[in-house]
């Protein structure tokens, strides 16, 4: 559980260096097969992990990396990862949409939207069958909203009050579906009615808000009282992956949505405590961070053909 | 083991009683083992065919979990579960339901352990049944293990004897990788030895049932058996066909199944699943690869035809594959 305004601010600026460091990185031909960033939604990564202990779970998505970082996972093998090298998280076989860090409890991002909502689910019942004590938190995007996986699985977990909190990021795009164009509900949190849980809509470009949100949550989920859904409304403000032609939203709307941008806002609030000064040297840190992390994945080796087929089975 | 018949005096068992304490003995020995799935726990005592009677009873209402249709999340949980550390036996009713739990097996629990780096396993067996028991029609009769054999990170199990049933899933749960395990309808309440001491079955081997000079079948599940018929027949005619029960087909044992090509110069590959791109395919493509000098004719493939399984009685029984089939195509490959 992480307390300090600083720290949230400062695990929120390392997302946005990773991710803005990324788009250069995929455009320059280092990083292969495109990458999806997380620029604006930094807030519902970071609130939702900061209300976590330690060894909770997460399940992530294609839109991952703030989760990860968020979780605690180390940039330098991220990085790596994302340039398909050994020292990766995953060794270089799994790339952005399936970051993995078991040792942190990150269950792993994943390439198929709603997936991780069944395996959030089932590694909240083995919590509840060995009485571990430990919450799951389960990221998918609004675009999961109309998963079958969602029905099936909210409903499990419902039922046998499994301490999982469900985290429905709305960024309001699938690609370029729009939220409302998606689903015909006006309150996305209002779908937990009809599955038997409490539903909670929170602004999550806003951190505190979020952490204080899910820390609600996770203390009815650690208690028995069984999970929440939290609807964290945030935005998309790059495209779907690197390389969107963009032609399914305004300027204007980007730019309503830029003004109140997570980051900012969590600065000005800490600006009158901490001082700009301060401010900077942070900011100047995390940049230094990626750098570092950029320097680790460009030494780390390229895995060697001859392993292409190894550990397909355990 | 070969042949159907127990010495005197063995212990027998039905198929589904074998399974049966593959999954008491298994939830006895390890606490993490627990069963989930539809109708498992309440309907009569245990299950639609038997395989879980009694263990509510026994490991109470966490480990034997009975839950609503929801076969992708029945699965996905089960994902899950196996890589948060359990060993979950899932159960899907009928074979036909898992293409409503592809994803959490295709896309997820056959990938983690190599798309994450080897720092995740998914010890988990989905339980299944295969085949057509009869009058069940297009949704409840098929026999998909071919399309689990293709995908990477899945081991795909069919027994066709108690003794084998109840060996192989004791294996299946101790793995520490996905494995799909297809029982047959057909087979639950059929009889065979199944010893009192504890025993396994390895994965990825083969056994003979019944010996023979002339021509290889090899076969699986009910195909097992209709073989075993078939050989009696041809043998009154002087034809001696060695039996071949795959067991596993992936991993699929090629060194048992070519060493008795070696013996017989000739293959037969019999399934009940459809003949176009069934396992049997790759088995003799497998075999053309490697084995092409020792065949004395081609190879034949006996399955049921290409069609979804019919209602009417005539009609099912002209797409399944039969007994007179199988001698049929051991009389041409021998007088090849």
């Amino acid at each position: 559980m992480i307390d300090d305004l600083q720290t949230l601010y400062r695990l929120m600026m390392r997302i946005r260096e990773f991710d803005s460091r990324m788009q250069v990185l995929v455009n320059a031909g280092f990083i292969r097969g495109g990458a999806h960033q997380a620029i604006g939604q930094e807030a519902a990564a970071v609130g939702v992990c900061a209300a976590l202990d330690p060894d909770d779970l997460i399940t992530s998505t294609h839109r991952g990396h703030g989760h990860a970082i968020a979780k605690g996972v180390d940039v330098r093998p991220m990085m790596a990862e994302l340039f398909g090298r050994e020292g990766g998280c995953c060794r270089g076989r799994g790339g952005s949409m399936h970051i993995a860090d078991f040792s942190v409890g990150l269950l792993g991002a994943n390439g198929v939207v709603g997936a991780g909502i069944g395996i959030a689910t089932g590694a909240a019942l083995a919590q509840s069958l060995g009485a571990s004590g430990r919450v799951v938190a389960c990221f998918f995007g609004e675009g999961a909203m109309n998963q079958g996986a969602l029905l099936e699985n909210v409903n499990y977990a419902a039922l046998h009050a499994l301490p999982i909190v469900y985290v429905c990021e709305n960024n309001h795009f699938a690609m370029s579906m729009r939220a409302e164009r998606a689903t015909a509900l006006a309150n996305l949190a209002d779908r937990a009615l009809g599955l038997g849980l409490p539903g909670v809509s929170v602004d999550a470009m806003n951190v505190v808000a979020v952490r204080d949100a899910t820390r609600e949550a996770v203390q009815r989920a650690r208690g028995g009282g069984g999970p929440t859904l939290i609807v964290a409304d945030c935005y998309r403000l790059e495209g779907h992956h690197i390389g969107d032609p963009l032609n399914y939203r305004t300027r204007e709307e980007v730019q309503h949505w830029r003004e109140q941008d997570p980051i900012a806002r969590c600065r000005l609030k800490l600006a009158a405590v901490i001082g700009d000064a301060e401010i900077a040297r942070i900011d100047a840190e995390e940049k230094a961070r990626i750098d570092d992390a950029v320097a680790f994945a460009e030494a780390s080796p390229l895995p060697l053909a001859a392993t292409a087929e190894e550990g397909v089975y355990a | 083991m070969i042949g159907q018949t127990a010495p005197v005096g063995a212990r027998t068992a039905t198929y589904a009683a074998a399974l049966n304490e593959a999954l008491r003995e298994e939830m006895q020995r390890d606490p993490r083992v627990f069963c989930i799935g539809e109708d498992i726990a309440v309907w009569g005592g245990g299950g639609v065919y038997g395989v879980t009677k009694g263990l509510v009873e026994e490991f109470g209402v966490g480990r034997v979990r009975d839950t609503p249709i929801s076969e992708e999340a029945i699965v996905g949980m089960s994902v899950g579960a196996a890589a948060a550390g359990l060993r979950p036996v899932a159960e899907i009713m009928y074979s036909d339901f898992l293409a409503l739990a592809m994803d959490p097996l295709v896309n997820q629990a056959a990938k983690m352990h190599y798309m994450f780096g080897g720092q995740a396993s998914v010890p988990m067996v989905v339980r299944s049944n295969s085949g057509a028991p009869g009058g069940k029609a297009a949704q409840h009769s098929q026999s998909l293990e071919a399309w689990f054999m293709h995908v990477p990170g899945l081991k795909v199990v069919t027994p066709a004897t108690p003794f084998d049933a109840k060996g192989l899933l004791k294996s299946s749960i101790r793995d520490p990788n996905p494995v799909i395990f297809l029982e047959h309808k057909r087979l639950y309440q059929t009889k065979g030895e199944v010893p009192e001491i504890e025993y396994l079955v390895p994965l990825g081997r083969a056994d003979i049932k019944r010996i023979g000079r002339d021509v290889t079948i090899v076969s699986n599940q009910t195909m097992v058996l209709k073989a075993l018929e078939a050989a009696d027949d041809l043998s009154l005619s002087g034809i001696e066909a060695e039996i071949v029960d795959v067991r596993t087909l992936k991993p699929v044992d090629m060194e048992t199944i070519l060493e008795s090509v070696r013996k017989t110069s000739r293959l037969i590959v019999a399934h009940e699943a459809n003949v176009f791109a069934g396992w049997g395919a790759e088995i003799v493509a497998r075999v053309a690869e490697v084995g092409f000098e020792l065949l004395d004719a081609p190879m034949m493939r006996v399955g049921a035809k290409d069609s979804p399984i019919p209602y009417s009685e005539p009609l099912e029984m002209a797409i399944l594959p039969d007994k007179d089939a199988l001698v049929a195509a051991a009389r041409a490959v021998v007088a090849y």
